[in-house]
């Protein structure tokens, strides 16, 4: 069961990246956008079934991949694949 | 005769690198900020290492869309004399003035040390002070000095002899454990095809002092003072 | 209005007491914003309520302090026009919830601290200490902590050059990291924070305010319960681009005849940074909030003030000079924005969307702050021996295998070369070594800096251990040949409200003070961090001392490392083999009871000075103190870099305790064959003890005729790291 976990710095932490992102950007001269803010998608392939697998995906995220104090997640679950 | 340093948001060996070239060669270092649009008359381009905008979204990737980059593009593309040291190399990858690219340590940690590199191409305007194959000691410090290219750009790197420097220990031998950060083929250091612009992960520039033990350096910058005479 | 309960009085860490007083001095029930500032302002972090009595007590003035404890950082003169700017800060509760962001931002604080004072900062130094290292957040912690400061220190472009890392249970729940930060300034250009000038703009500079860390100086405070680690988000993330921006920009605006007054805002944000600046100039001040740059959508006015954002500074600055800081602050691409003015009223006021959010009068925030003389009680060890040595008939050489590959005696190298250490390539001496000098770019001088502290000598003497800490700077100083100046310190304790946690610290003060005093080696910058404990076991009482000194010449140094065989190994400094409270003791045996060695400070004078006589006059340029680990530690240590080795004979009853014992007051130096006569004629003057125990070889280490090839060694010594690290927990 493919996965993706999509991680994102949480709301009103501080995102550098983003922040310096969006400078460049604008003095590249690009017009009418705000709030970048950056992120990490992770793949992980599970074999499981899809309420196992997002249960694992959860634990997972919850262990290592999320560092919880300054980021949110979402698991989204693949469906082409 | 002048040298431009062309310093960003985050360039922090600026500094050093002017102090090498000063008491080096006969090029009077200046400073030029990277919002300027054209670089002053200049017989050398230094882009200093340092973690230009905070080495964030890529290594040298915010650099290299800087308004000064046009013009440095263009000069070196005309053959000026370039280069580019550590956080400097992956800002000419990331602008295209030099094929490959940087991507992490393979011991995934920023690595401060003094390494051993051979001198592979001692025909450049850069290395000609040196002796082909001479092993000489130079201090990295990077997060992101794992050279990396495809098979096809690798070849056409070597068959047109850009490799410079390669990582290797203090009798020479390159392989797997005298390979600091995972470049492919040990590569610390090549140029572009015309041989006018080279990217190299160590910091000759902390090479150049008596005070620190080091010196190996020196002969980058006499060499590119040679050439320019 | 939010309504003040006894609940949320507690909350701010503020007792019946200090609420009263509160309630008196306003005549009225204060607002949330105006409770959010006295907390802060009255928590230990910015108070130092439990521990100012003891410091004052401090030597804190020579001959070349120009500046002691109370400013950013304390400054020293080191000739020829410089001053020297230093400090340490501890950020221990941070780190322990995120261990990256909290040292991360730990450099990050400490580095403002130098150069809002005008100084350019040219070393970092970290002292850090974790649970032991089967504890199951260690690994965890030590590599978060090491690439945290890494990655803030690199970033910058300030080298960091020295350092201390230790593992002990005492920390297994919370750990320490203290920063330290020392930089280069104009003598006569040094910026203070005293605010002058009624109607001077208040202008705050820098990156903008969000919701970062807010409560963070009051949870430092605070002691960790089992639910601490749900305090999670008032962890405030690291900008490190952006302060050096920030860096530049006050470089470049500090080069003109500009600013009146600069202070950082750390701990407590806004609040300190505002209190303090018009409290130590007897003014007043006014805030505007709707002018204070934010990150994030309606900050209340409690938030704003509390907020412990990043990289972000406060000026003051003459109306008529703020265009000239504007253009600077916009070309660095930072907030810049006149918050408010000086007043003549005493009085902090505080505006937000039209209403006044608070309105005190400084003295009672300040001069009102509560200062207690704790209860104390200052506990020692029994005097008692070692209860067994069960090692003494075992191979020297294999007991100095099993110690060179401990945890605590192992090579440092897997955390410095994570360090940009040459960045500036003013690094005379790398780390690794006693103290590292950094030369003062463009002269052909140096300082020395360094950073100690024996935490386990503290636990079981206090008096001894505080005593020991500065001895120790004093002696890494000294054995490379440089003059030492002065200290910061970082005050690691329990919780002052137990007196025998109180004891530890009046104990300790009172062996620093008189260290300082013999060794004319005064403290002129520091950090207090107390409530270190967890489920109320307190840690090992840990005063971290930095030391500073001057290379007049970097011509004439000495470093650890020996460079020719055949010359002469002398142990300047008597040996008594004094056991108990070593690392042999204490890990190998592990006994842990018993007295540390005591230091005696004459004899710590006589022997340091006449080594750097040694070291000025040429006659000796390889030294090493003798410290942790005892003599056969030196001497291995000494060996390392060049893979040259000793041979050494030594007949004494008890042989394990002559190589392993900890006496202090030692250094081990080697002579060279043409020297040696004027080594011992000069020793022999100063009436200084020491004894030649062998020579120097290649390759090999020999002990009583047993060998040992030095690689072999060193693959243990600097592989320990590794292989922990790829252990799977």
């Amino acid at each position: 069961m493919k996965l993706n976990v999509k991680i994102m710095p949480k709301n009103g932490v501080l995102d550098p990246q983003g922040k310096a992102i969006e400078n460049s950007l604008s003095q590249l001269g690009f017009k009418n956008f705000s709030e970048i803010r950056q992120g990490k998608i992770i793949e992980i392939d599970i074999d499981a079934d899809k309420d196992q697998a997002i249960n694992i995906a959860d634990e997972m995220c919850k262990k290592l991949l999320v560092n919880l104090i300054i980021e949110d997640y979402e698991i989204i679950f693949d469906r082409e694949k | 005769m002048k040298a431009s340093i062309i310093v960003f948001p985050g360039s922090n060996c600026d500094r050093d690198i002017a102090v090498s070239i000063k008491k080096l060669t006969d090029l009077e270092p200046i400073m030029v900020w990277h919002k300027e649009t054209s670089i002053p008359d200049s017989d050398l381009i230094v882009i200093p290492g340092g973690f230009t905008f905070g080495d964030y979204l890529r290594c040298g990737s915010i650099a290299a869309n800087s308004p000064i980059m046009n013009d440095v593009i263009k000069k070196a593309t005309d053959g000026l004399p370039t280069l580019g040291i550590c956080n400097g190399f992956q800002i000419l990858t990331e602008s295209g003035l030099l094929p490959g690219t940087l991507i992490k340590n393979d011991c995934l940690s920023f690595l401060c040390k003094t390494v051993s590199i051979r001198v592979e191409n001692n025909e450049t305007n850069f290395s000609k002070k040196y002796k082909q194959n001479e092993v000489i000691n130079i201090p990295i410090a990077h997060n992101e000095g794992n050279f990396f290219a495809n098979e096809d750009t690798l070849k056409k790197i070597k068959d047109s002899n850009q490799i410079i420097f390669k990582y290797c220990n203090q009798n020479g031998e390159v392989n797997n454990e005298t390979n600091p950060n995972g470049s492919i083929e040990n590569i610390a250091g090549i140029t572009n095809e015309q041989g006018n612009v080279l990217g190299m992960m160590p910091h000759p520039e902390r090479a150049t002092c008596e005070i620190t033990k080091l010196s190996d350096g020196e002969n980058l910058f006499k060499s590119i003072s040679e050439f320019l005479l | 209005m939010i309504k003040i309960t006894k609940e949320i009085v507690e909350e701010h860490g503020i007792n019946s007491e200090e609420y009263d007083f509160i309630l008196k001095s306003l005549r009225r029930e204060p607002t949330i914003t105006e409770l959010g500032i006295f907390s802060a302002m009255w928590s230990e972090h910015c108070s130092y309520k439990s521990s100012k009595y003891w410091l004052s007590q401090l030597p804190t003035k020579n001959e070349f302090v120009i500046q002691g404890p109370g400013e950013n950082a304390g400054v020293i003169d080191i000739g020829d026009g410089y001053a020297a700017v230093f400090k340490m800060e501890s950020h221990n509760h941070p780190s322990f919830i995120e261990p990256y962001q909290g040292a991360a931002t730990g450099v990050g604080g400490i580095l403002r601290d130098v150069f809002t004072m005008g100084a350019r900062p040219v070393a970092l130094l970290n002292s850090i200490r974790f649970g032991e290292t089967s504890h199951e957040k260690t690994k965890h912690l030590l590599t978060g902590v090491v690439s945290g400061i890494g990655g803030y220190g690199n970033c910058m472009g300030i080298p960091t050059v020295g350092g201390e890392v230790e593992f002990n249970s005492s920390y297994n729940d919370n750990i320490l990291v203290n920063a330290m930060c020392v930089g280069i300034a104009k003598k006569n250009k040094i910026f203070y924070s005293k605010a002058s000038g009624i109607g001077n703009s208040v202008v705050y500079v820098g990156s903008k305010t969000g919701r970062d860390g807010i409560h963070g100086a009051t949870m430092a405070s605070a002691e960790f319960d089992e639910n601490s680690e749900e305090k999670r988000p008032t962890v405030q993330v690291g900008d490190p681009f952006s302060e050096k921006l920030l860096l530049e920009a006050c470089m470049e605006l500090m080069k003109m005849d500009v600013i009146v007054a600069i202070q950082d805002m750390g701990a407590a944000g806004l609040t300190s940074s505002a209190v303090e600046m018009a409290g130590k100039g007897n003014l007043g001040i006014e805030l505007d909030l709707d002018k204070v740059p934010c990150r994030e959508d309606k900050m209340s006015a409690y938030e704003i003030m509390l907020s412990e954002s990043q990289e972000r500074m406060l000026m003051i600055l003459e109306p008529d000079k703020e265009s000239i800081a504007k253009e600077i602050f916009e070309k660095w691409e930072l907030d810049f924005s006149v918050i408010g003015k000086l007043t003549d009223t005493n009085r902090l006021i505080i505006n937000h969307q039209k209403e006044i959010k608070a309105d005190i009068i400084l003295d009672i925030l300040e001069k009102g702050a509560p200062s207690y003389k704790r209860p104390y009680e200052i506990n020692i060890f029994d005097d008692e021996d070692i209860k067994e040595d069960t090692l003494i008939n075992e191979n020297p050489i294999s007991i100095l295998k099993k110690m060179i590959s401990s945890p605590n005696l192992c090579s440092r190298k897997w955390v410095w070369e994570q360090y940009d250490h040459m960045v500036m390539t003013d690094t005379v001496l790398l780390p690794g070594g006693d103290s590292a000098i950094i030369r003062v770019h463009g002269t052909n001088k140096g300082l020395s800096v360094t950073s100690d502290s024996t935490p386990r000598y503290c636990a079981s003497d206090p008096y001894e251990g505080g005593k020991q800490a500065v001895a120790e700077a004093w002696r890494n100083l000294i054995s490379v040949g440089s003059l030492p100046i002065a200290i910061t310190d970082c005050m690691n304790f329990g919780n002052p409200e137990k007196k025998e946690i109180m004891g530890q610290f009046a104990g300790v003060i009172k062996g620093m003070i008189e260290a300082c005093n013999t060794l004319n080696f005064p403290v002129v910058s520091g950090n207090v961090s107390l409530y270190n404990e967890t489920n109320g076991k307190g840690i090992n009482p840990t005063p971290v001392i930095g030391g500073v000194g001057v290379v007049e010449n970097l011509d004439v140094f000495s470093d650890q490392n020996l460079k020719r065989k055949d010359d002469f190994i002398l142990i300047i400094g008597k040996t008594t083999g004094h056991l108990t409270q070593s690392i042999y003791a204490n890990e190998l045996l592990n006994d842990k009871k018993g007295l540390p060695p005591k230091v005696n400070l004459d004899e710590e004078l006589k022997n340091g000075l006449a080594l750097r006589e040694l070291i000025n006059k040429k006659f000796i340029d390889t030294s090493h103190d003798i410290s942790d680990g005892g003599l056969l530690i030196a001497l291995t240590e000494m060996s390392m870099k060049n893979l040259i080795g000793f041979n050494i004979n030594v007949e004494k009853d008890n042989l394990n305790s002559y190589l392993f014992g900890e006496d202090q007051a030692r250094y081990a130096v080697a002579v060279e064959k043409h020297k040696i006569e004027d080594v011992r004629l000069l020793l022999n003057e100063k009436n200084v003890f020491f004894e030649e125990i062998g020579r120097t070889c290649n390759n090999e280490i020999i002990i009583n005729n047993k060998k040992i090839n030095i690689l072999e060694l060193k693959k243990i010594y600097e592989n320990w790291f590794n292989n922990y690290l790829s252990k799977a927990s």
